[in-house]
């Protein structure tokens, strides 16, 4: 049988010392919606599992003021649907975050963890990168920040260094007139994992969009910021033509493969489908903000 | 391996317990617990049949390790009726016919119940993305939505 | 019997084993332990196809904690060229599904087997198994399987002469199939294909096995029929009948999968040789991997028509996948596709083609899906081009009491044009649909009718009097659906009792005669009819023992709500003995009150369906979601109408998820590529609107209280109907199975 340690550290300093020391044959236990699952069909065999909800910073949620905040990396989806402004501020990061799985699953899964699980495919990435969301991560060599976008590096693997934990995510403040939204395409209406993600976020200024981000999942080996999208949208009025111009670049960023949740051509199609209507959505928030 | 010692409060009442710290809360229950009422349809967390309660959030215990019960507060089907009194979600699922084999049961009741406890007044809509994360093979769901909607109405006129 | 008034036949009674289910104290099989158990697990084939040149177990045998290794050594070998069968399935192929024998033949095939004394230690001594494989060519596909130069698994199976992968054939006939298209004004021939699918059961198969010192084995395990266990244990193990007691737990689910056996034998045989009790379990993989499921399929249909919409002529030729050995369920198709028209030219051909994937087993109304879903989509075609309301053309070419039916015998009562008439008249059929409510938004209305057999066969029912004056049943089928509650209520009217006063059971292989297994919509008619012969023999002991009180002829003496009166004035005048009295005089006047009736049972009329349904269709993603489903179906008698509706809501959603998102995926080297809950995408609550259904109840005149088989028929239309309607919707017609969203846009690109 194999020897299995489990740690929970109360300090986030705790934990560093013991990733680091384990050398790679440790492995963060969020909520564990993806790391039991691996441990059970063999994937993973942790030598230690490090279980980081007992550390403040990881399960706190704070309200930075217009708009900005900071969230653990171990706040499961249930903690960011029952907080009194998140979902005001972020509607679309909020949606993606509580479509990773089921109710069950949203009462464990963070964003953290669906950021580290390296999924293409992970719900909560896309509407992070299109959110502008910053990782803060700690490591041996001390505390760092990076966009979300920089982290995944490819299907189950991260930028992350050796004994880095992703500590948590800063989200910008907003100005007025912005709004996000997130949209996947899945066969049934819950329970699937994302054949393509695509989070949005807009800021319009009398009809006029002024800050534009697009984050694109599961149609290449890691979520896309689209900026070729964005700069379709930004200066125009998500008039037909802009619309149909970050359709087309967000088709363009495509790099899928053909799987047994998707085709490439499928793939392809649908994120120009969702950029639209989910810029349609993130417009709508916009106005009313 | 060096089992863990671990100390919860399963359905109101403190429990003591040893695991292997790699086991899930699944393995527990259904071990060294022997609360076999939780369910196992997948052991990967897409069917619900093992839904529990920690600290009154809805999870399936196959995704948790048994050791972080430790200091927790479980609730399984095994606590849901009070003595002989069942809790009004398990009558009316007998008296509306909403199990059928009944392996997916438990798990929908403590899905359900979790669900009035946030939302008493759910619609159609509500229920069934409520419980979308219980796969049921039987019923084609008609029956349990329906009782669920109508133990609600229940509830929110007794209360 | 058919007194519409009764008041517990028919009544929406709580079932007698609720409340154990509601509160998690149902015994389900994997919840049953034994004292000293150990666990055991299954060493499984990485190959699609492989010849298997030697299994080397000995350091599997020496790893601390192991107690036994078996592989097909020790299962009961039977030999190639002589089948022996156990109801519809042959030994011969059973003992290589169990345990790979000669050939690991798919992706997942048992190999060998290990009781350890957990089940780490088991799953580290499989991995210590040395297995040495020549890995063949493998094929999956039923176009690959049939081509000349496909690679075949079974050396010995010919066809035409030549080894083949074709492993039987099944022709039905009627009329001149020639002569019928030549008189036809329209023929449509179509040729569809559906994917292979699972029964989804929620509950892995397990099992529980003691294998004593004195030889005497006793079985725990989620079936649908423990007499198939035992006698299927028996001859894959060689031990006696008498010698296992096969006890069915509790059953999570099984739709026909549950209707043969993986475990029992390789558990019975691990305790055997450790001296003690083993538990398996499988998991969802090894389920979805390794058992099940119902068939894919690639059929042909041609139907010819009069412009009147009268049919002529209908030519099916189905090919369905066995999996791995032989055994395909043809006579679903075959048989059924045609059965409920009155059709005089018909030439059905099935083809059993066997490939590198798990053998299939039973799923509700085997292979009957797959052949309507061409005919029925053929039949929708010919009404759309005759211009004829497709309910219309089917009530004008309805069967007919007398006919012939293409499967043999001549129909009695025929409830076809019922339940077309329940979805014509239906505000559903007549209600107006928004075909286009927003933009890219598209939605349409099908329908499409079902037919199956049902079944009737042996079933043992045991009804005792308490000593207090109640009364236990007891039955021989596992009870997946309800069938407990149907019982008990069938008994407490006869016995003119309460109903809370009847507790049924299901007997073990010990304790009850024999009873065939829980399948072919047989369980309700059979059971039923048995326990009505039982109670009615009971009844006439209780009026026996108050002639004996009173002195009186038993014939002198009538049964009547729940009491012995004197059957009239001239019988004298005695007060009447209720059931408690008389079973607290029952000792003295004569012994102990109870018995038990054995029958084959005879005279299940068949089940015929219609459906209706409408269909969303978001055009850009090619999502079809169903938004509201009718479902017809003569059901002869409801004696629980809960349960009745259950199945048939139930069978409709195992039919959409058939339809539109369930299938099997292989990768490039045979191996399943969606072995989980996961990516095998059987619908969630939120994918489904409420299923009306529609209970006609025409009483079966064969059955004491009319019943007629429900669990099969309901799955039969909706793969055709859901079809029906995405074409009404999007004016382009599927042929092929499941219409997933990367299928519906490629197929209205290049439509």
């Amino acid at each position: 049988m194999t020897d299995i340690r489990y740690l929970a550290p109360r300090t986030l300093e705790e934990a560093v010392g013991a990733f680091a020391a384990a050398a790679g044959a440790a492995r963060i236990l969020a909520g564990g919606t993806d790391l039991l699952v691996q441990m059970r069909n063999g994937a993973v065999k942790p030598g230690t599992i490090i279980d980081i909800k007992k550390i403040g910073a990881m399960t706190a949620v704070d309200d930075l003021g217009g708009g900005a905040f900071r969230i653990g990396a171990a706040v499961p989806g249930v903690v960011l649907a029952e907080h009194p402004t998140f979902g005001k501020a972020w509607p679309g990061v909020l949606e993606a975050i509580n479509l990773i799985g089921s109710k069950q699953v949203q009462g464990r899964a963070s964003p953290g963890g669906n950021l580290c699980n390296g999924s293409p495919a992970g719900d909560s990435v896309p509407a992070m990168v299109a959110a502008g969301a910053v990782v803060t991560v700690q490591g041996p060599g001390g505390r760092r920040e990076m966009p979300v976008e920089a982290v995944p590096a490819g299907p189950g693997r991260t930028n992350l260094a050796p004994g880095e934990i992703v500590v948590s995510f800063t989200l910008p403040a907003r100005s007025k007139g912005s709004g996000d939204a997130y949209l996947r395409m899945i066969p049934r209406t819950e329970m699937d994992i994302a054949v393509v993600g695509l989070g949005i976020s807009l800021t319009l200024e009398g009809g006029i969009v002024k800050a534009a981000r697009v984050g694109l999942g599961a149609v290449a080996p890691t979520v896309l910021l689209v900026e070729d999208a964005a700069k379709a949208l930004i200066g125009s009025r998500l008039d037909d033509a802009a619309l149909e111009a970050a359709a087309a670049a967000c088709r363009a960023a495509c790099k899928p493969i053909n799987d047994k949740r998707g085709t490439i051509v499928y793939r392809t199609k649908v994120a120009g489908v969702l950029l639209k209507r989910a810029a349609a959505i993130a417009a709508q928030r916009a106005g009313g903000n | 391996m060096t089992k863990m010692h671990v100390t919860t409060t399963i359905n109101g009442e403190p429990v003591e317990f040893l695991s292997d710290p790699a086991a899930s809360m699944l393995d527990a229950l259904r071990g060294p617990l022997g609360l076999t009422g939780t369910k196992e349809g997948c052991g990967t967390g897409d069917c619900g049949a093992c839904s529990i309660t920690v600290d009154g959030r809805l999870v399936c215990a196959c995704l948790m390790l048994a050791v972080e019960a430790e200091g927790a507060e479980i609730g399984t089907i095994e606590g849901m009726a009070q003595g002989d009194h069942l809790h009004p979600l398990q009558q009316k699922f007998l008296e509306m016919a909403a199990l059928q084999c009944g392996i997916c049961t438990p798990g929908v009741l403590i899905a359900a119940k979790s669900l009035l406890e946030k939302n008493p007044d759910p619609t159609e809509e509500d229920v069934r993305f409520g419980l979308a994360g219980n796969l049921c093979r039987c019923t084609g769901y008609d029956k349990i939505v329906r009782a669920v909607l109508e133990t609600a109405a229940e509830m929110r006129s007794a209360a | 019997m058919n007194d519409m008034s009764n008041k517990w036949i028919g009544a929406r009674t709580i079932r007698p084993d609720g409340a154990d289910k509601v509160t998690g104290r149902a015994q389900y099989s994997s919840d049953y332990n034994m004292p000293g158990m150990v666990w055991g697990k299954v060493l499984r084939s990485p190959h699609a196809h492989a010849r298997i040149r030697g299994i080397d177990t000995s350091k599997a045998e020496a790893l601390p904690g192991v107690k036994a290794v078996v592989t097909a050594k020790d299962i009961v070998e039977f030999p190639l060229d002589k089948s022996v069968m156990l109801g519809i399935q042959d030994m011969r192929w059973m003992c290589r599904n169990v345990m790979a024998r000669e050939k690991a033949l798919f992706h997942g095939h048992p190999i060998a087997a290990v009781a350890a004394i957990n089940e780490e230690v088991a799953a580290q001594a499989c991995a210590l198994i040395e297995v040495d494989y020549e890995v063949l060519p493998h094929v999956i596909e039923i176009e690959d399987a049939i081509r000349p130069d496909a690679p075949i698994l079974h050396e010995w199976n010919q066809f035409e002469g030549k080894p083949s992968n074709i492993a039987g054939t099944m022709v039905l006939k009627a009329g001149d199939i020639e002569k019928g298209f030549a008189e036809a004004d329209l023929v449509v021939e179509r040729t569809f294909t559906t994917r292979p699918v699972h029964q989804g059961h929620i509950e892995p198969q397990s099992c529980t096995v003691s294998y004593a010192a004195d030889g005497r084995v006793t079985i725990w395990s989620s079936s649908q029929g423990q007499f198939m266990v035992r006698a299927m244990t028996s001859l894959l193990t060689g031990i006696p009948q008498s010698n296992i007691r096969a006890i069915p737990a509790e059953i999570g689910g099984g739709f026909g999968a549950k209707t043969i056996i993986y475990l029992e034998p390789v558990a019975v045989m691990l305790s055997k040789k450790s001296g003690r009790p083993v538990k398996m379990v499988m998991t969802r993989e090894e389920v979805q991997r390794a058992t099940g499921p119902a068939p894919g399929s690639r059929m042909t249909v041609k139907i010819g028509a009069k412009k009147d919409g009268t049919l002529v002529a209908a030519q099916g030729t189905f090919y369905l996948q066995a999996g791995a050995l032989p055994g395909s369920p043809l006579r679903g198709p075959v048989g059924c596709s045609f059965a409920a028209y009155a059709i005089p030219n018909v030439l059905s051909v099935g083809y059993d083609v066997v490939s590198n994937r798990s053998k299939v087993a039973a799923y509700r109304a085997p292979g009957a899906p797959h052949g309507a879903f061409a005919a029925e989509c053929v039949l929708d075609e010919i009404a759309e081009a005759l211009g004829l309301d497709p309910l219309d053309m089917r009530l004008k070419n309805s069967a007919k009491p007398g006919d012939k039916a293409i499967y043999g015998p001549v129909f009695g009562a025929v409830t076809f044009k019922e339940t077309v008439e329940a979805i014509k008249h239906h505000p559903h059929y007549k209600a107006p649909l928004d075909k286009n409510p927003a933009p890219g938004v598209k939605r349409g209305r099908g329908v499409a009718s079902g037919f199956w057999y049902n079944a009737g066969g042996e079933s043992s029912v045991q009804v005792n009097i308490t000593e207090d004056g109640n009364v236990l049943v007891t039955t021989g089928h596992p009870d997946v659906g309800g069938s407990r509650a149907s019982i008990a209520n069938v008994v407490a009217e006869l016995l003119g009792i309460d109903h809370a006063r009847v507790n049924v059971m299901i007997g073990d292989t010990q304790t009850i005669g024999f009873s065939n297994l829980t399948g072919g919509s047989r369980v309700t008619f059979a059971s039923a009819m048995v326990a009505t012969a039982s109670t009615e023999k009971v009844i006439g002991q209780l009026k026996e023992r108050a002639a004996k009180i009173w002195n009186i002829d038993a014939e002198a003496v009538k049964w009547d709500d729940g009491m012995a009166l004197p059957a009239g004035d001239n019988a004298g005048k005695f007060p009447p003995l209720s059931l408690k009295e008389l079973a607290a005089k029952a000792n003295e006047m004569g012994g102990p009150i109870g018995t038990q009736v054995q029958l084959n049972t005879t005279g299940a009329d068949p089940g015929f369906a219609t459906h209706c349904v409408d269909v969303e269709v978001d055009v850009e993603l090619g999502i079809i979601r169903v938004i509201r489903y009718t479902a017809a179906q003569d059901v002869g008698r409801a004696l629980h109408p809960g349960y009745v509706e259950g199945q048939i809501q139930g069978g409709v959603v195992q039919g959409i998820g058939w339809a539109l998102s369930e299938e099997y995926l292989y990768d490039a080297k045979g191996r399943v590529d969606n072995a989980s809950f996961l990516d095998y995408r059987m619908p969630v609550c939120s994918d489904v609107p409420m299923i009306e259904a529609l209970v006609i109840e025409i009483p079966n005149p064969k059955h004491p209280q009319g019943v007629r088989g429900v669990g099969e028929a309901p799955i039969v239309p909706p793969l055709a109907a859901i079809a029906n309607a995405v074409h009404d919707a999007l004016g382009t017609r599927f042929y092929a199975l499941p219409m997933s969203p990367p299928k519906v846009t490629a197929r209205l690109e290049e439509a």
